[in-house]
């Protein structure tokens, strides 16, 4: 059976808490339903389930790519273009290390953010179900569920306190 | 802390996005006011490129100068974004929320006028073509065998330019996102096809926000780094030229750094008060944003100003002739020492004497004109740290030469103050310059505790 989304709309942050307490009790997978908001709740505000990410592995892995980027294109083009200033040797580390730093951290931050829109699951070129007064202030709760189990999903919304409930068409 | 009331969020995308749905009536007014002396400017920089460098006041020995000085100046300007987003960020002050978008964008458009003055400092702006269309977004001239001098500070100085801005930017965008959401759920047409692509698809679940929480803390700690690297490295432009000795100063990059967070800061609290005023935005901008901001910019000027006495200090001490002969320029000499003294007037002991009191502190008048003083101040600074040390005699000078701007360095100068001011209000017009979720989240974690028999606002703070 197709699965189908359904967006309860409360305009109250409690009485959408209560409403993720009901769909727990009546055995809707955690990872079936959602929580849409204009603005940061503090974590677990609806119960909601705690969220995993790797976000900390891109900047590592930026940075590593920068850094061997960094120390290739300075080494490099010093070797490249052999010119000896003062006596000085011509693979000058100081200014090595400031170059390299500065290739380093653009791409640990360049990576951080593919990490962070791809972690995001972003871009999403459908958006599904949603609901315009959620950015107005209504806290969206974002159902999908079989066919059948609708109208109680429905029933469970409206007891808990829903505003409006919209479905797909 | 916390005079406001908090507002429904129907009510903050009205006033916060009031700039973008509804243009005000001297809006195109004040841009083709604005454009008209950028064109100017664009017009002068024309006419040095068609004349010749002999247009500007520039010669021997003092090849920097107007240029120079508002390339270093716009840096410094530039570094208000991070040091208000990031660290506030990072130590959760509540006051930010309001502060932190106008800021970063401010870097984004100072950063970008800086690196137009090296550009047009060269006198040959089109050899940049060689630079973009040899290997894009790569400074390598690898068709030509020519290779960049790494030991250059002026090669250290791009890069962290370049990493700066690329950073800035992505910060900026990343941080639009959940307003770009609301953006496109209030626009029709053209826009909300725009806002729409822009938006990604973003709903507001707790794993998004979860992960743009996190986004502004990780990146404030990637930034901070650059942030003071850059104007580290800036100063080394100078620090590091062998010819010029007056500027072999080993404090150089903490007292730009210190001195352009000084600017920036300053420049930030200006904006902040002329958008209040012109967007109306009262409830948002509050007098106690403008109270902490003036209270941080005493410990901020502090720090400035004693980096700047050392500075003087280790000067004397050393007892160089080049040394003595820079600081004679800047002390006895007019009209030098006349600059001298409306510099550190201006930038230390006029607006901490102003932002010492709290009704000072909360009065828009005194504090924009605290802010404006201070950044003519920052101004002078490097124009007396560049110019005096390059006109004072040195070996094998055959000229013997001061500097006076000239007009068409006047007009640039004066067009970058236009280019900042335009693109700012260009990008009002199309982005939200105060974070709507910031400020609504900022709502959401107000509340009230009772302490014996008074209330107290209070605001519920995640760790």
């Amino acid at each position: 059976m197709a699965v189908r989304p359904i967006l309860g709309l409360f305009e109250d942050a409690n009485y959408a808490a209560e409403a993720g307490d009901a769909l727990k009790e009546a055995n809707i997978p955690e990872e079936d339903y959602d929580f849409l908001t204009d603005a940061p709740y503090p974590e677990g505000a609806f119960g909601e389930r705690e969220e995993r990410h790797r976000l900390y592995v891109f900047p590592l892995v930026g940075a590593l790519i920068g850094l061997t980027i960094g120390i290739l294109m300075t080494s490099m083009t010093q070797m490249a273009y052999p010119m000896v200033q003062g006596g000085k040797p011509i693979m000058s580390l100081p200014p090595m290390a400031v170059v390299t730093y500065e290739s380093t951290m653009l791409t640990a931050i360049v990576f951080t953010i593919i990490g962070i829109v791809f972690e995001s699951r972003l871009p999403k070129t459908k958006q599904g179900l949603y609901d315009t007064r959620i950015t107005e202030g209504y806290i969206g709760v974002l159902v999908n569920v079989e066919e059948d189990e609708l109208q109680r999903v429905y029933n469970i919304l409206t007891q808990a306190g829903a505003v409006d409930i919209v479905r797909d068409q | 802390m916390q005079e406001g009331r908090v507002l429904p969020a129907r009510q903050i995308n009205r006033d916060l996005l009031g700039s973008i749905l509804y243009s005000p009536r001297w809006f195109w007014g004040a841009v083709a006011v604005l454009g008209l002396i950028v064109m100017g400017g664009f017009a002068a920089a024309g006419l040095m490129i068609n004349q010749g460098m002999g247009v500007t006041g520039l010669n021997r020995p003092v090849m920097w100068g107007f240029f120079i000085v508002n390339f270093v100046f716009w840096i410094g300007i530039s570094h208000a974004g991070v040091m208000l987003s990031a660290i506030l960020r990072l130590s959760k002050a509540e006051w930010r929320r309001p502060a932190t978008r106008a800021a970063e964008v401010l870097t984004v458009f100072s950063l970008m006028t800086a690196m137009l003055m090296p550009l047009i400092h060269t006198g040959r702006p089109w050899r940049l073509v060689y630079w973009i269309y040899t290997i894009p977004f790569i400074p390598y001239d690898f068709a030509r065998g020519i290779w960049p001098n790494i030991r250059s500070p002026l090669v250290w100085d791009p890069s962290a330019v370049y990493t700066y801005l690329t950073s800035s930017i992505l910060f900026v965008l990343v941080a639009l996102i959940p307003d770009l959401a609301v953006l496109r759920d209030r626009t029709t047409g053209l826009p909300h096809k725009i806002y729409t692509v822009l938006a990604m698809g973003w709903q507001g679940n707790p794993r998004q926000w979860k992960l743009q929480i996190i986004a502004g803390v990780l990146l404030s700690a990637l930034i901070l780094p650059v942030f003071v690297s850059v104007h580290s490295i800036v100063s080394w432009d100078f620090g590091m030229a062998i010819a010029v000795k007056p500027w072999h100063s080993t404090i150089f990059a903490p007292y730009f750094v210190v001195g352009a967070v000084h600017s920036g800061v300053s420049a930030v609290a200006f904006v902040m008060i002329i958008l209040r005023w012109i967007y109306g935005w009262q409830d948002y901008i509050r007098h106690e944003h403008i109270d902490a901001l003036g209270r941080l910019l005493i410990v901020v000027a502090t720090g400035w100003f004693y980096f700047f006495v050392m500075e003087v200090i280790f000067g004397f001490y050393g007892r160089e002739a080049d040394e003595i002969a820079f600081r004679d320029f800047q002390i006895n000499q007019p009209p030098w020492n006349l600059w001298f003294i409306f510099f550190v007037g201006l930038t230390y002991f006029l607006p901490v004497a102003m932002w010492l009191a709290s009704s000072w502190r909360r009065n828009l008048w005194l504090m924009s004109i605290a802010c404006i003083s201070v950044n003519i101040g920052m101004w002078l600074e490097r124009f007396l740290i560049i110019i005096p040390a390059l006109a004072e005699k040195q070996l094998f000078t055959f000229t013997w030469y001061t500097y006076a701007p000239s007009a068409v360095e006047i007009t640039i100068v004066a067009a970058t103050f236009a280019l900042v001011s335009m693109l700012m209000l260009l990008f009002a017009r199309v982005l939200p310059l105060i974070p709507l979720y910031d400020v609504k989240e900022g709502d959401i974690l107000k509340t009230e505790i009772q302490i014996g028999r008074r209330t107290v606002p209070a605001t519920f703070r995640e760790d």
